[in-house]
């Protein structure tokens, strides 16, 4: 082969390399730009107070959000009782019982209710829930994170459930267990520790949207006064906070940005840490 | 359990590898063969396709026979209808009779069958739990309610196990090495007592060394089971079994004492496949 012609594929392959190189950098970059970010606006606002006290009226400096990291964990908790049970068991029955068509059509959906646009699950919350008692209210946001989670959870138990070998169920009915049984005591619990990821990192997805929660969950200044009135969250107070003209607000909006972004983090190295220990068995 | 007169009576053949205290225990068996498992005019389908032709058999109580024939002849689906696995497979579909004890297994409680009729795989597959909750686990599934401890020793001494792990009962069954783990799952499938146990291959994981002590242990547990073994390793059913059933392209070719077999085969194709011109 010619000299230039091997010159030029060099050439090629040494410019293909560094734009890869220089995109896989950049995807790390923007995280950090973003922690560095946060820590810089809103890391001198983080103090006792921002986790205990309640927010300030305007014009007053200080306070906290005690009641929207509160009330974003009841959200979650909603969220949970309402998405995890039946994505658990519709990812169970993808896995272990479905056919083909009912399976595919199964599948089909939930990718696309994956798909649905936050808001207008919001919008779908607000009519089941609010529109009927004509107030927002903390069930209501926990109904639109719900069926937020259930998409994510539902493919991530599917996925982990495949990935117990067949032999494993074999085994099992061999020695007389019964399908059902089978599951139960073989091929979830081998598959729990990914299944428990699964749902810690759907719970981390659906923590920091703002969208349905606007028109469902609505917001509190207060604490809340139970499930069925609105709710504080930290991703709501975010919106109102950064839009608001006070300078004492952004840092403050900064700093549960800081808070939200941890517990997202947080909850991924945990999810990470039960996957690398159930891996260990 | 009726006695038949269309089985192959053992030959007074002296076998390799087995040494004498053994050996009279084999002479001195009944020449007169109780039948355990009787399969007639079994047919069986993957979808379309028919995997099993007509297939007639017994299977004699307290004796190893050997399932023979090239890959794809049919052999482990056919070991895997004797305790209906093949049901977990979709699109199935079976005829013909197998009794066990005289009676019909397909008109049996499957969960019950499966109890009797234990089976051992291709390659080790102890559940990822501690090697005394693998063992315990065929009990517990059948709601046994007595002294688990004892059971578990017990199975794991019949599969001659127990002095290895008898100080680890409680860590992960995957730390054991992978002939451990086949006879952790021997001893899994002992644990229900079941009167039958077959065995799909269940030295091809193996080295030759373990798969010694696995035929070793099957011929110690002649006494109080009766077993079936496919295997492509022919050396291995002439070493291991009574009896030898030659299978090729779904159908039985031959069946005969494992001695005769081997010497005196009657079937050409018997004797092109165990002489090595095919297969």
């Amino acid at each position: 082969m010619s000299e230039p012609r091997i010159m030029w594929r060099k050439a090629v392959n040494a410019v293909m390399l560094t734009l890869t190189g220089v995109a896989a950098f950049g995807v790390v970059c923007v995280l950090f730009l973003i922690l560095g970010y946060l820590i810089f606006n809103g890391g001198h606002s983080l103090n006792l107070n921002f986790f205990t006290q309640l927010p300030k009226p305007v014009g007053e400096t200080g306070g906290g959000m005690a009641n929207a990291i509160v009330g974003s964990l009841k959200l979650l908790l909603l969220a949970a009782l309402m998405g995890l049970p039946v994505g658990l068991l519709a990812g169970i029955y993808l896995a272990e019982f479905g056919g083909k068509t009912f399976s595919f059509i199964v599948r089909y959906t939930t990718d696309l209710l994956n798909g649905v646009p936050s808001i207008v699950i919001g919008i779908f919350a607000y009519a089941l829930v609010v529109l009927p008692v004509k107030h927002f209210s903390a069930l209501a946001g926990g109904v639109a994170l719900g069926i937020m989670v259930i998409p994510i959870t539902v493919r991530s138990t599917e996925e982990f459930l495949r990935g117990v070998p067949n032999s494993m169920r074999e085994a099992a009915m061999a020695l007389g267990a019964s399908k059902w049984k089978t599951i139960v005591t073989v091929v979830l619990p081998a598959a729990s520790g990914g299944i428990l990821t699964g749902m810690l990192l759907a719970l981390a997805r659906v923590a920091g949207e703002t969208a349905p929660l606007l028109f469902t969950a609505f917001g509190n200044r207060y604490w809340g006064q139970g499930w069925g009135q609105p709710i504080a969250s930290l991703p709501v107070m975010i919106y109102t906070y950064a839009i608001s003209p006070y300078d004492d607000w952004h840092r403050q909006a900064w700093a549960a940005g800081l808070v939200l972004l941890m517990l997202v983090l947080l909850s991924n190295l945990g999810a990470r840490f039960i996957l690398a220990r159930s891996k260990a068995v | 359990m009726d006695s038949v007169s269309g089985v192959p009576q053992p030959a007074l053949s002296v076998k390799p590898f087995r040494d004498p205290v053994h050996m009279e225990k084999t002479t001195t068996q009944p020449t007169e063969q109780s039948i355990r498992l009787e399969i007639a005019d079994l047919n069986f389908f993957y979808g379309p396709k028919q995997a099993v032709f007509g297939l007639n058999l017994k299977i004699p109580t307290h004796k190893v026979t050997a399932l023979i024939g090239p890959s794809g002849c049919g052999k482990s689906t056919f070991l895997r209808t004797l305790n209906r696995m093949n049901e977990t497979i979709r699109n199935t579909r079976v005829e013909g009779k197998v009794l066990l004890d005289g009676q019909e297994i397909h008109q049996m409680d499957v969960v019950g069958l499966r109890r009797r009729v234990g089976m051992v795989f291709q390659r080790p597959n102890p559940f990822p739990k501690s090697i005394y909750e693998n063992v315990a686990y065929g009990l517990r599934v059948n709601g046994f309610k007595g002294r688990l401890d004892e059971l578990v020793e017990k199975s794991l001494r019949r599969a001659a196990l127990w002095e290895e792990v008898k100080d680890v009962l409680k860590r992960s069954a995957f730390a054991l090495s992978g002939g451990q783990q086949q006879r952790l799952c021997i001893a899994r499938a002992l644990a229900v007592d079941p009167e039958v146990l077959l065995l799909d291959e269940p030295c091809s994981a193996l080295d030759p060394v373990t798969t010694a002590k696995i035929e070793e242990l099957m011929f110690q547990l002649k006494d109080s089971c009766t077993m079936a073994i496919v295997t492509h390793n022919m050396q291995q059913a002439a070493r291991a079994s009574d009896f030898t059933a030659f299978m090729l392209d779904g159908k039985l070719i031959e069946h005969s004492v494992t001695s005769k077999l081997f010497t005196t085969p009657t079937d050409p194709r018997t004797e092109a496949y165990i002489t090595g011109r095919f297969g």
